[in-house]
């Protein structure tokens, strides 16, 4: 039988004590692959079983058909292509991509690296002198956050600005009726309309204007497929503004944080920096930005391992838990840059595989590698450091490190 | 000495040789040494040159993008063989355990891995087949020279069959804006591998580029020019068309005619084997040392009632490379199988076709997500009542789903809707074309009364 009702573990993995290490309970979450909840949602968290449902054309990504309304601010605004089904999904993702990557804009991210370099240099730069570093405030968060801002077209020094929205909207993702105040939620349902207005008056200088940024070349070109309305050029930019820096940032620190405990693999990178490659892949087994997909809906019943998840149920994916499945992944919980085969759930699966991938993949792994040649023997100052609120989005707030003068 | 003495002595320092240099072989040889097998290796092949990839050869080679020489084979590790290139291989000695090859020198062994593949099936007739101007695809060389052919701006090419080399053929040659004729003996493009629905779409999509498309008809003659250079093709329908360039893509002849008489289960259809990668003999039985992977092995599947398949695609000849190798260097009760579903891919008139399952394993099929006027949709295959295979039209995202469908043996058509099923899926047959005659080419014949010495013995020349 693989359906128990199980609300202990999940509710423990939400619980913020669990933040700094939920392995254990995502282990102990595997043992019922498919779990369902008391309020009648399902969560899976075995790598077949999340492998499998990400590939199934059942499971819907639009929260508009979940036979119980959703909550979270992003419930109530027009839908971005990562919360739409085909054929819309198809529709606006390839619109977006025709400027982003092949085969239209084919070399857009490598192209990027010297650029990506620079940024990464100047950062650490400015560590001179300084005997601690917060390696999420002083570089991990603003490097993508440079890289978004001038792939978009979104001013940099606007970032004081919608870092306060971002916040607000990564804080209502983890909204729970049950025990937040609902201030939460409004907050952060204020913050996506502040924030969409905000990118529409970027948008609106960008009609008829010739240029390079992302926003500008959404706003001006016409493909086979048309062309999006603005509305729906909003919600890709707020959709890439977000999903561009908050999750890099995780990626980054976390990486750092998975180095510094592992010393032997950290002077190996030093030596041998090609190693980086297969290490970020590692890393995104190892150690995800995205832990959880909180809300997928059955569009119709779904058959799971044997479990019929009826039509219309919340589904819940466990995909940093399908990354470290026994079942799957030889010696799971060993961080090991060596690995083969490694299919990790890092950026999902299927139609809504992350869509900056590349870019991540590339801005982490010059990251890392700068860090490590450039820091003289860094040491964590807390193990663990403490850890942002939210289990969807996963990561250390802060990351101080020592260096040597 | 125990079995498992002998295995460890053979891994240590046993002879193992593969004929065939190319994708199933090299990965066959990386996989025997990743699997700790430290004995001598030696890499035959026919061809000079180190192993290639051949799947760019009818698209980015042709659409001159990367050049012929650029589709080496990475090599995933070293993997310390000989090798013999340039000459391929002419006998199977199964009681000496050698090879022969053609130049008279002989390779002992103690397990031989068979991965010789497919060739080109070259135009019936000789001497049309060696006019200037007129091509097959298989090889680097010949991609290399048909990559030039079409750079030089000829007024139109001929393809003779639209299976998906000749469509990818044509595809390029609309990309590069080069009028070309398409002939095709069935009533659509793609019809013997996917069936009439998806047929017609090919053909939809063909004419939509501007290809003359031309369907049940048959080329009689390749005409050349006083200087032996290809001008006119002639059809069985009394027509002609002038063209400076003909490719024939009719398909492939395996390479089997070096084993005529070894004694083994081989012939036009593919070399037999078990799940295994274990070359079956003449009589059906079992060879302990001889196996077999890509295009040449002809592999039981179980999910499709344990017939004997030959594909000649790149996945199954990894796949089928990595089996063999484990199974070459393992003890019986370590062997794996050979179980995997089928996959295939092509990219013709800038769609992304990728299959899974066997699609002629069906007797319908039914389109179940997006649109088929899109040209972006699934279809599902399926077999008195269940799933056995699924096509893409740029939508290869859901293929897995369909793998698991085929795998355990879900019901066809599949009951649920999905968010963009189209409005009218309603399943249609699937309407191949009949049934190949395949009475050409090599038969048996049973010998002797007893069971000690009732054998079979290759009838090759049955006409």
């Amino acid at each position: 039988m693989t359906t128990t009702e199980t609300p202990d573990i999940l509710r423990r993995i939400l619980d913020y004590s669990a933040r700094a290490d939920p392995y254990p309970l995502y282990a102990e979450l595997r043992e019922t692959p498919v779990a369902l909840q008391e309020d009648g949602s399902y969560v899976i968290s075995a790598y077949r079983e999340l492998t499998g449902i990400l590939h199934d054309p059942h499971l819907s990504s639009d929260v508009r058909h979940l036979s119980r309304p959703m909550a979270a601010a992003e419930a109530r605004t027009t839908p971005s292509f990562i919360n739409l089904d085909p054929p819309e999904h198809d529709r606006l993702r390839r619109l977006a991509m025709r400027h982003f990557g092949p085969p239209h804009t084919p070399g857009l991210v490598t192209g990027m690296e010297p650029d990506l370099t620079a940024t990464v240099s100047g950062l650490i730069d400015d560590f001179a002198g300084k005997q601690q570093i917060d390696i999420v405030d002083d570089f991990a968060y603003p490097f993508p956050v440079t890289v978004i801002c001038h792939l978009l077209g979104v001013p940099r020094e606007d970032e004081p600005q919608f870092h306060v929205w971002v916040n607000a909207i990564i804080d209502s993702l983890d909204y729970d009726p049950r025990t937040d105040p609902k201030e939460k939620l409004d907050n952060g349902v204020q913050a996506t309309t502040d924030l969409r207005e905000y990118l529409g008056g970027l948008l609106e200088q960008r009609h008829g204007r010739p240029g390079d940024d992302l926003l500008t070349r959404l706003a001006n070109d016409d493909g086979p497929d048309g062309r999006m309305t603005d509305d729906e050029i909003v919600s890709t930019a707020n959709l890439l503004l977000i999903a561009g820096h908050e999750t890099t940032v995780n990626l980054i620190a976390n990486g750092m944080l998975t180095l510094l405990r592992h010393p032997r693999v950290l002077q190996r990178l030093r030596d041998e920096p090609d190693l980086i490659v297969p290490l970020v892949e590692e890393l995104l087994r190892y150690e995800p930005p995205v832990h959880i997909i909180p809300w997928r809906a059955a569009y119709s019943d779904i058959t799971v391992a044997d479990t019929v998840i009826p039509k219309g149920s919340q589904i819940m994916l466990m995909l940093a838990s399908g990354s470290r499945d026994p079942d799957r992944f030889h010696d799971p919980d060993r961080f090991d840059p060596d690995r083969q085969d490694n299919q990790h759930l890092g950026f999902g699966s299927g139609i809504h595989l992350c869509f900056g991938g590349p870019l991540a993949r590339l801005e982490t792994q010059i990251a890392l590698t700068e860090l490590v040649r450039r820091l003289d023997r860094p040491r964590l100052v807390a193990d663990p450091p403490p850890y942002r609120p939210s289990p969807i989005l996963r990561g250390p707030i802060h990351l101080h490190i020592e260096q040597s003068q | 000495m125990t079995s498992a003495d002998t295995l460890k002595g053979f891994k240590r320092d046993g002879r193992v040789v593969i004929v065939g240099a190319s994708l199933a072989g090299l990965r066959a040889a990386e996989a025997l040494r990743d699997e700790g097998f430290t004995g001598s290796l030696t890499m035959i092949g026919d061809e000079l040159g180190e192993p290639y990839d051949r799947p760019p050869l009818s698209k980015q080679v042709l659409t001159g993008w990367v050049p012929a020489g650029g589709t080496t084979l990475p090599r995933r590790r070293d993997i310390n063989a000989e090798w013999l290139l340039g000459v391929p291989a002419d006998g199977l000695d199964l009681a000496t355990n050698h090879v022969h090859l053609a130049d008279g020198r002989e390779v002992p062994f103690d397990r031989v891995l068979i991965s010789t593949g497919v060739r080109a099936r070259p135009w019936f007739v000789e001497t049309e087949a060696a006019l200037d101007g007129v091509f097959v695809v298989r090889t680097r060389e010949h991609a290399d020279g048909l990559q030039r052919a079409l750079a030089s701006g000829p007024s139109r090419v001929l393809v003779i069959g639209a299976g998906f080399t000749g469509s990818e053929i044509a595809s390029i040659c609309r990309e590069r804006d080069i009028p070309v004729t398409v002939a095709e003996l069935a009533p659509a493009p793609l019809v013997g591998a996917l069936g009439a629905v998806i047929g017609d779409v090919a053909a939809d999509m063909q004419r939509a580029h501007g290809v003359d498309l031309r369907c049940g008809v048959k080329v009689t003659q390749l005409e050349g020019d006083a200087q032996g250079r290809f001008h006119r093709a002639h059809f069985d329908d009394g027509s002609t068309i002038d063209a400076d360039v003909a490719v024939v893509a009719l398909g492939g002849i395996r390479n089997t005619e070096w084993l005529r008489d070894s004694g083994l289960a081989a012939g036009p259809w593919g070399i037999a084997c078990d799940t295994g990668c274990r070359a079956l003999d003449l009589n059906g039985l079992i060879t302990d040392d001889i196996f077999v992977a890509g295009d040449v092995a002809r592999c039981p599947n179980p999910i499709y009632e344990y017939r004997l398949i030959s594909l000649e695609h790149w996945v199954n000849a990894v796949e089928q490379a990595q089996v063999a190798a484990h199974n070459m260097v393992s003890a019986q009760a370590d062997r794996w199988p050979h179980l995997s579903i089928p996959t295939f891919w092509s990219i013709q008139f800038g769609v992304n076709i990728k299959s899974v399952g066997v699609p002629t394993f069906a007797d319908e099929v039914v389109v179940t997500q997006g649109s088929v006027p899109d040209r972006r949709f699934v279809a599902a295959y399926g077999y008195q009542g269940r799933v056995t295979a699924a096509v893409s039209f740029n939508n290869a995202k859901w293929l897995d789903h369909y793998r698991q469908l085929i795998e355990t043996a879900a019901p066809f058509p599949p009951p649920c809707p999905t968010p963009d099923e189209p409005v009218d899926a309603k399943p249609v047959p699937v309407d191949f074309p009949g049934p190949r005659l395949l009475a050409q080419g090599a038969t048996v014949v049973v010998t002797g009364h007893d069971p000690g010495e009732r054998r079979v013995t290759a009838a090759w020349q049955h006409r």
